[in-house]
Parts: C-alpha cells; structure tokens; sequence
C-alpha cells in the first residue's frame, strides 16, 4: 500500500545504499527492549549479576537484535515493505554504553522480492550481519 | 550415561551426545504451552517504542511487526517451565560433558504472513542437529540446531525461527584479566542435576518438578515420589525463603572455607527445602525463621554457588 509521498523503494538498484543508523545504547535502551520482548534473562538487566558472570554489562536480548534489524530495514523501505524474513548471525555482544550503528545495502532483486544485507556493528565488532528479505505490494495487493 | 567430570582424553561423551540428539530429533515438532495473551495492540505498541520503530502500519491496520512472533510465548518472569522441549535434554547432556559455555551464533526467521491482533500463537520445537565436536575461537564445543514454529488457532504456520547455539567448554589456562584462584569445592554435575547449574549460571534458582503431576521436589531425582512418573521438568523459584534450621561449623578445616561459617536449611515457600551457605551476616547471628534470598556467587571463573543472604540487605 505505498502511498504517494512515502519512500520510494521499487527502484531501488541492487548495490543501493541504506543511510545509517546509530543507537545509542543506553542501559534504559538495553532493559526498556528486554522487557518489552518479555526476556526476563538477568544479565539483560542486573548489571551486577551480568558483571559477575563474566559480562562487562548488561547486554542486548537476541528478541532484540532482531527487532532492531527489522526497524532498520522498514525505516527505509517504509511502511508499505511486507518483511518476508531475517536471517542474521551473531556476533559480538552490545552492552550497555556502546553504541550500535547500522550499514545496510541491496544485495538482489528478484521478482518484488529484495533482498538486504544488513550489518549492525559496535566498538568490539560486528554484533549482528545478515539479510532481510521484504517485498513491496503494489497498490491495492495484500501482501502481509 | 555421561560423566559428570570430562573425561580424561579422546572426546567426552561423543557417543552418548550423538545418540542423545538422534532421539530428541525422533520425537519431531513439540507443541508448546499456547501465548499467555492473545497478540494485542498494548504490547505491540510498547515494543514499537521501546525499539524506536516508528512504522505506522503495525497500530493502523492491527498487526504485529513480524520479528515479535517469539515476542508472544516467551514465558514471563516466574515461569513455570512446564513445557517439555526436546532441546532442554541435549543442552543438560552437553553442560554435563562440560560444554558449559554458550553462545547464539544464528537466528533466522520467516515470516509466512503478519500475525493478527487478536489471534493467540502456540509455538512448537523441533530439535535439528547437533553438529561437533568442533575446534572455534571460544573453545571445542558442540552447535546445536533446533527449530520453532508459530502456529494460529487455525492450525496455519505464522512465522518459523531456526536458533543455533554453540555449546562449549571453557578453555582453561586462558589469560583473563579476572582470572582467580579455582574454588576447591565443586558440585558435582550429572545429567540430573545439569538444569539446577544451568538455571546458577542465568541467575535463577530452578526446583525440578514433575512433568505430569507438576508436584516440586528437591534435591532433584529421576522420578516422582507422588506419581511415580518419570517424566522431568523444573520450575524457576522466587529465590525467598526462611532458615528451617542451620548449623554452624567450626572444626575440621574444609578447603576453600574459612571458619566459622554457618550451612543452612532454607525452607522455599515453592515448598522444598534446600541446602546453602549463609553470607553477608555473622554466623552467629543466623537464627531459625530468619528470611534469606538466594544470591548467585562467583567462586572462580567457571563455578558460581547459589547462597544465602540476610532478606533485609541488599
């Protein structure tokens, strides 16, 4: 349901670049994602229990990754992207104080569907890299 | 059966581990307990503020943003882990062979279409693989693969998540900078017991429970002195509980302790009894009733020892 106004992404060429983003993460960032995906894992927000179990803070829950990479994507494709999939390896951890910034480029095209590879990377190295496929119905289509 | 100790030379366990993962891949696709809540507008509206997203579509036409499919069956904070999953058994088998360390390493989710507000997801596993034992950077270790999927009520698959972890065993001489002397005292870890020091090293305090009549008993054993089944799970306790008695040791010298120090029997209001050191308070000034919370300590670089602390400090 793209929209005159909104993003035009239908032309985007493979090789396209997404702007980047950059989160600052805060322990607020890191505890407030945590719970509102319902991961109630202490080391994600019990900085003394992630300290002794060896972690430098609290860290980042994977639920959250995850949902990180998807707003990535979907701030650039905008709201008229269906997310097909996210297929993401794991990297280094994000702990509180850090700070996590998204690159992202067109990898392919094929048939409306697009495909992103995405890299969210913080001082240690990368935190998270992989692809998201979306497609982009046309007006009036139902597509999620 | 594995031991609870690696073993001396060759690869620990390989065997057992492998025939272990081929009969949990046998049992298939588990169903789990369904989402405690139907997908629901307030949930999807605080995760969409909590991760900055501000796409309209999700509120406006009343879907949830695709990566919260786990998001609805993750089971809150005083779970009852009542769900049987077929990983939970290769994940204890590895803690006891001594891949003990454990690392996400993949997530890959496909969404067939946008979950509903409204519709309440049931989630189901299926154990994969198990692939190793393998040489990497954080030491040899196992990769172990499984799969969920979400289900409606109308049976129709919503979104799937392929999860690998690695599992593996802490190097031992590594250089670490908080690197201190080892604990001499350690628990013994057996494949019974792998989900109580698994539960330590998270930070909870787990009670193993029946898998059919859900009664608790402790310390854990292989079947239930109610139902007579065999069938195991656990259930995460609060962590409060009151001295039901303790005693205060002296004489002789026990490695790694310094005298006096007081041992007590915590009465849980789950309804068991544990054994634990008191800290954080004199022994002489334990007494029987006293309420306590359990506190997860870090002996050395690999152990960690759920003990007891005065309930009033912090």
């Amino acid at each position: 349901m793209t929209t005159a106004g909104e993003p035009a992404r239908d032309e985007a060429e493979v090789g396209a670049e997404l702007p980047a983003l950059s989160i600052d993460l805060t322990p607020t960032v890191v505890i407030s994602t945590a719970l509102a995906t319902m991961d109630f894992t202490p080391v994600h927000h019990d900085p003394a229990l992630a300290r002794a179990q060896g972690s430098k803070d609290v860290f980042l829950n994977i639920l959250t990754t995850m949902g990180l990479v998807e707003r990535y994507v979907t701030d650039w494709a905008g709201p008229g992207a269906v997310i097909r999939g996210i297929d993401v390896r794991l990297g280094v951890p994000a702990y509180a104080g850090d700070r996590l910034t998204f690159a992202g480029a067109v990898a392919a095209r094929d048939a409306g569907e697009i495909t992103v590879e995405v890299r969210g990377r913080v001082s240690l190295g990368d935190h998270a890299t992989g692809t998201v496929t979306l497609s982009l119905p046309r007006r009036g289509e139902e597509g999620r | 059966m594995t031991a609870g100790e690696p073993r001396e030379g060759g690869l620990p366990g390989e065997r057992e581990l492998r025939e272990l993962a081929a009969k949990q891949a046998a049992l298939g696709e588990i169903r789990g307990t369904p989402a405690a809540d139907p997908v629901n507008a307030p949930m999807i509206r605080h995760w969409l503020d909590a991760m900055g997203d501000e796409n309209p579509v999700y509120l406006d036409e009343g879907l949830a943003p695709p990566a919260m499919a786990q998001v609805w069956t993750m089971p809150g904070v005083r779970r009852r882990a009542g769900d049987p999953s077929p990983v939970d058994d290769v994940l204890a088998a590895l803690d006891a062979g001594g891949y003990t360390g454990v690392v996400a390493t993949n997530c890959r989710q496909t969404y067939h279409r946008y979950a509903r507000v409204g519709e309440r997801l049931t989630p189901a596993t299926r154990f994969t693989s198990l692939a190793g034992p393998k040489r990497t950077a954080l030491g040899e270790g196992y990769f172990a693969t499984w799969d969920v999927t979400w289900y409606a009520e109308t049976g129709e698959a919503v979104a799937e998540m392929m999860f690998r972890v690695l599992k593996f065993r802490p190097p031992r001489n590594q250089e670490q900078p908080q690197t201190v002397e080892p604990y001499p005292l350690r628990p013994a870890v057996s494949p019974d017991t792998a989900f109580f020091w698994e539960g330590v090293r998270r930070g909870e305090l787990r009670v193993q429970s029946c898998g059919d009549c859900g009664e608790l008993r402790h310390p854990p054993g292989p079947m239930c002195p109610r139902c007579r089944s065999g069938n195991r799970s656990y259930a995460v306790a609060s962590g409060e509980g009151v001295v039901h008695s303790y005693v205060v040791h002296h004489h002789p010298p026990v490695p790694g302790l310094r005298p006096p120090f007081a041992v007590a029997l915590v009465e849980l209001p789950e309804g068991v009894r544990i054994v634990g050191g008191v800290v954080d308070c004199p022994p002489g000034d334990v007494t029987v009733g006293m309420p306590v919370r359990v506190t997860f300590r870090r002996m050395d670089d690999e152990l960690t020892l759920p003990l007891w602390k005065p309930k009033e400090r912090r």
